[in-house]
């Protein structure tokens, strides 16, 4: 073996390892913030008893039995699958629409998706044989999935650069926005109650019941997507380099939106509209990991549930004894960070 | 010797046809074919429709197979094509490009262990004279530098069929003999490598065979100083020129003006 090819090997492991380990304190960043998020609230429970409550429930009084149980819990949990959920279908769409701009927030798809669970909320339409609750998830999803084939097609339309997909994205929003405030406009004094209390983006909705929902839907796309993580990052090289070495990038894009579709849908059905961290999540990850997908794709995931909990804990924070709706908090991050972006790409 | 027939080739963007029933002479392994012509001549579309880039009309059959009847996977282990151009802001290493060029479709199970592919990689670089690069990320590197690791990508699969879409354009002298060299030793290992040049005297001295395009039609082929001579070059470009033979005795073309 040549001195290079052992430097090489030497350099390329050293750089592996080092990912493994920035997984790893990612994971245990999420980890810790994942119990602060438990030990933060209005009901002031000191740490042990928190502690107490959740490894030996038996112990504690039934009240704070309850509240880490009933209400922290599902809470702190929601707040990780919605930012791990949120993030990994951002990194993805990064990857395919080949623009760092991309996320479901800033393209439209959660407003698509907000639109479809405001026709089931309010009025009541659906797919036919779709009813009661599997309604806001089944039209947050067929919106989620509609809008995202309309990016795909204009962001393969030749001629259409990444800013304009970017405004046709904002476009996107602006026209569900409008759609979902004619459904606001005629309805009834209680179902507009009801979807304003939807549509706010926070964690309270979280529970026992939709909690396993979002998680299975979560276990079972992310093997899909590790899986696809080698011609992912093949697709970053170019499509035409891709396709090149031999990937079906057609069919790698549509799987890739049907899971984006389904990761966003799932997360704005249970939790309404979350901005930004599908769009800060990724940049994050990649800002620490590089773009191999083996990589960033896990780390995206972490680091978007990092921040959704941290966003999660700050919502609770900021104004002590009130829980201020989690998705006002990540706008309030994500909007500078998304500047920033713009300005850092104005600048190259 | 393996070979590779294109015979009423039509293909095109939507909307916009650009090559029309285009028949060429046999490609051959062993040889370098060099495509050239104006600009917008259907070089770089006839190079894209080889790769399987675009949708066309006609037979593309390489020792008998027509390419179109591949999936996307077996095509590539008969045909690469390396792009004129290649994303600039990607934060991945030359390596770990050229890794995922490996990894991003299965390869036959011979070589497809990742030790071996490993090696072949880094053995790639240190052919292409690059494995000095291979822990850069290649957002770092400058244009040449990104132009040589591509071609170390497209190459990496071992293609039967290597399409180059002006491999030199962003190069230095020294990489331009440099790539030259490499596509004659590419060829030498029984490949067929075609590629776009607008350098007319680096086809006249490294390619075996010269097909010169213009409006999506061969305006001439064959031997290089067959195949460029005044009267075709005046033809297509409206340039006057004189092939002339250095002192070395090679072919070396000048250019006198515009007609």
């Amino acid at each position: 073996m040549s001195t290079t090819t052992a430097a090489i090997e030497k350099g390329y492991r050293k750089q592996f390892a080092k990912r493994i380990v920035l997984l790893v304190a990612l994971g245990l960043a999420t980890t810790l913030s994942f119990f602060f998020d438990m030990v933060v609230g209005p009901s002031m429970l000191s740490v042990a008893e928190v502690f107490q409550a959740i490894f030996s429930p038996d112990a504690v009084e039934l009240s704070s039995r309850i509240i880490i149980w009933e209400v922290r819990m599902p809470y702190s949990i929601m707040a990780l699958l919605v930012g791990a959920s949120l993030s990994l279908a951002g990194c993805e769409m990064q990857t395919i629409m080949n623009n760092a701009m991309a996320s479901p927030f800033t393209l439209g798809v959660s407003a698509a998706a907000s639109f479809g669970a405001a026709l089931a909320i309010i009025i009541g339409v659906s797919l036919p044989g779709v009813a009661g609750d599997w309604m806001v998830i089944v039209n947050a999803f067929v919106f989620a999935f509609g809008a995202t084939l309309l990016l795909q097609a204009l962001s393969s339309t030749r001629g259409a650069g990444p800013e304009g997909l970017v405004l046709f994205g904002i476009a996107l929003v602006f026209t569900f926005n409008a759609f979902t405030g004619i459904m606001q406009y005629i309805a009834s004094a209680e179902a507009l109650q009801q979807f304003i209390f939807w549509s706010l983006g926070s964690l309270t909705k979280a529970n026992w019941d939709n909690i396993p929902l979002l998680f299975a839907l979560f276990v079972i796309i992310v093997p899909f997507s590790l899986a696809s993580a080698w011609p992912l990052t093949a697709l970053r090289l170019g499509e035409d380099s891709a396709r090149s070495f031999g990937v079906a990038v057609r069919r790698l894009r549509f799987l890739s939106l049907l899971r984006i579709s389904l990761l966003t849908a799932g997360s704005v059905a249970f939790v309404g509209t979350i901005g930004f961290i599908g769009l800060v999540g990724p940049h994050i990850a990649k800002l620490l990991i590089g773009e191999d997908h083996r990589f960033s794709l896990p780390a995206s995931i972490l680091s978007g549930a990092l921040i959704m909990s941290l966003a999660s804990l700050a919502s609770k924070a900021i104004v002590v004894g009130a829980i201020i709706p989690v998705g006002i908090v990540t706008s309030l991050i994500g909007v500078p960070v998304f500047i920033a972006l713009i300005l850092n790409k104005r600048k190259r | 010797m393996a070979i590779l027939l294109i015979d009423n080739l039509h293909t095109g963007y939507p909307g916009k046809p650009i090559i029309s029933g285009l028949t060429l002479p046999p490609l051959t392994s062993g040889e370098v074919t060099v495509l050239t012509g104006p600009n917008a001549a259907g070089k770089s579309t006839l190079l894209r429709a080889i790769a399987g880039l675009l949708r066309i009309k006609g037979s593309m059959a390489y020792e008998g197979q027509e390419l179109e009847a591949l999936s996307s996977q077996k095509r590539a282990e008969v045909v690469s094509f390396m792009p004129q151009s290649v994303p600039t802001d990607i934060n991945l290493s030359v390596i770990e490009a050229v890794i995922s060029a490996l990894k991003a479709s299965p390869l036959d199970a011979a070589t497809s262990g990742n030790e071996q592919l490993y090696k072949r990689a880094i053995a790639v670089l240190e052919r292409i004279g690059i494995a000095h690069l291979a822990l850069e990320p290649l957002n770092q590197l400058s244009g040449g530098q990104r132009q040589m690791a591509s071609l170390a990508r497209s190459v990496v699969r071992e293609p039967k069929v290597l399409l180059l879409d002006e491999p030199t354009s962003a190069l230095d002298l020294n990489h331009q003999l440099k790539v030259m060299r490499l596509a004659r030793s590419f060829a030498a290992d029984g490949r067929i490598v075609v590629m776009v040049l607008h350098d007319l005297n680096l086809a006249l001295r490294w390619a075996d065979h010269v097909i010169v395009m213009d409006k999506g039609i061969i305006a001439s082929h064959g031997r290089p100083t067959a195949a460029i001579t005044p009267e075709i070059i005046a033809q297509v470009y409206g340039v006057a020129i004189r092939v002339e033979t250095c002192s070395l005795g090679l072919p070396n073309l000048i250019v006198d003006r515009e007609l």
